[in-house]
């Protein structure tokens, strides 16, 4: 096998790659806005959820919460008579969007309460329900701050997902190790590999840099 | 004279071991222009946003066009705390002008106009619009709805955020300070927008300021403000040209002293 023949699994495996970081990604991105944003509630049982998802998914590694979801949760499942096999995408992207919404909730708290008093004054002040004032002053204002931070951890997602060949799921990592078990060429594979995960993260930094970008508009206006 | 627009009756504000007010009485007529004078700490900022519910209080009662404030009558006719529907009843009659502006730096100088019209009072974006774009006219700021306020000198911003409360038509407005942020050259433009709605006659107004010039000019009256009480009041004839106490004009003696000349 010549190493030009490498191209095709590998790319195939790219796209496994892709789709994982984007579905989990985004995952991640709306649990992290419900879980931040619940910590911050006045409502205890909203705020006692969000603090424990936050707590246990940042307390235990990335691999123990892919294992479990994958090997133990189908077991849980069947001592209660529930179906809860999960196919390995659903558990890799579960498993990588709940480990990374819980890092992205303390940006996203961090983020809002950054967000100056005035802001809020003058909200109440115009008689906005505080409600009103956290989706149209204080978000707003909040995201382009978690931007940089989420861009670190869509990087930090992307590599992460090299995990989930452990569940036999076809991703880059997956396939270069196919390769190399049937090549013996461990220095071309895992060469091309790095290659390949750089260039990834590389674009995904630009999209992630163009959204913040776009997200802050008004701070670029003037001043 | 008639009912009082605001009345604080034997107010109380303290800060942990600090009291800012005590028992503080004070009125003010519908329509009436209140000039708050005094030195940094006296508690000028406290009262202003006492009105503006930013801070609750810890004695006596404030009443705003014959309803208390802080307080809701319950239904065996004693007081109890206000909850945050009767906040918001009551804040529909209040509109605050901010030292810092305190605009929205994320929306558009129309958007942070016609936000909370459209969000709060209920108003189409059409007629949100349409109010803004008067108000903006008489701000001189027409041709300015679609910057940012990161875009505006701080004399600009202030017009808006003038504007801003204006939008929401309060009876009373309170100014905290309007000019104390602002290069001596925008001081001007600004007290010119206060000046037009002085004229306002239904309009009331509370002004904290240090620009004595203006505040004689504008005001029906002046009061002055000492360790939370008020020192001295009367027209500004009379607190600016021939005040009673010593406190009230060493005050005015070292006002005066530190910015002569100064606009408006
Ligand atoms: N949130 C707060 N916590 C603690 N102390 C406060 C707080 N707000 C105000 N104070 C204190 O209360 C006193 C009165 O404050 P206030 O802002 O009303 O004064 P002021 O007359 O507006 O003064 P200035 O001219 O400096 O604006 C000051 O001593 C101030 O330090
Ligand atoms: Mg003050």
């Amino acid at each position: 096998m010549h190493w030009t023949e490498y191209f095709g699994p590998l790319a195939e495996g790219a796209w496994v790659t892709v789709q994982l970081t984007v579905y989990s990604t985004i995952l991640g991105a709306i649990l992290a806005f419900a879980s931040g944003i619940g910590k911050l509630s006045s409502n205890w049982a909203i705020k006692a959820v969000s603090v424990a998802y936050i707590e246990v998914f940042r307390g235990t590694s990335l691999l123990v919460q892919l294992f479990w979801l994958y090997f133990a949760l189908p077991l849980a499942g069947m001592a209660l008579g529930i179906d809860l096999r999960l196919p390995p995408v659903m558990a890799g992207v579960l498993a990588l969007g709940l480990n990374i919404g819980a890092y992205g909730a303390e940006v996203v708290r961090g983020a809002i309460q950054s967000v100056h008093k005035d802001q809020h004054e003058a909200a109440r002040a115009l008689n906005f329900t505080s409600r009103q004032t956290l989706w149209t002053i204080t978000i707003p204002q909040a995201i382009p701050e978690m931007m940089p931070s989420f861009g670190n951890l869509a990087v930090q997602n992307l590599k992460d997902t090299a995990l989930v060949s452990l569940i036999s799921l076809g991703d880059l990592t997956f396939r270069a190790e196919q390769i190399r078990n049937f090549t013996q060429d461990s220095t071309t594979i895992y060469s091309m590999l790095l290659v390949a995960y750089f260039g990834m993260a590389l674009v995904l930094t630009a999209l992630m840099r163009g959204l913040e970008a776009y997200v802050s508009r008004w701070r670029m206006a003037g001043s | 004279m008639t009912d009082p627009i605001i009345k604080f009756d034997k107010v109380v504000k303290r800060f942990g071991d600090l009291t800012v007010l005590n028992k503080l009485d004070f009125e003010v007529q519908r329509g009436e222009k209140v000039s708050i004078i005094g030195p940094s700490g006296s508690g000028k900022s406290t009262v202003l946003r006492i009105l503006m519910t930013l801070e609750g209080i810890d004695g006596g009662v404030v009443t705003v066009d014959g309803e208390p404030l802080w307080h809701e009558k319950a239904p065996d006719g004693t007081l109890k705390p206000a909850s945050e529907t009767h906040l918001r009843k009551m804040r529909t009659q209040l509109g605050m002008v901010f030292q810092q502006f305190n605009l929205f730096p994320h929306m558009t100088v129309l958007r942070n106009i016609t936000e909370a019209p459209v969000k709060v009072l209920g108003l189409s974006k059409k007629e949100a619009r349409q109010r803004a774009e008067e108000l903006l006219e008489l701000v001189g700021l027409a041709d300015q709805a679609q910057k940012y306020p990161g875009q505006l000198s701080g004399g600009q911003k202030q017009r808006v955020g003038i504007a801003r409360a204006l939008a929401m038509r309060p009876n009373i407005l309170l100014f905290d300070e309007p000019t104390s942020a602002l290069d001596p050259e925008l001081v001007g433009e600004v007290l010119n927008v206060i000046r037009k709605l002085a004229d306002e006659h239904d309009l009331t107004m509370l002004l904290v300021t240090h620009e004595m010039r203006f505040a004689k000019e504008i005001s029906d009256r002046v009061c002055f403000f000492d360790r939370g009480r008020i020192r001295e009041e009367g027209t500004p004839e009379e607190l600016f040209t021939d005040p009673n106490e010593d406190r009230t004009r060493e005050f005015l003696a070292a006002v005066l002293d530190e910015a002569p000349g100064t606009t408006g």
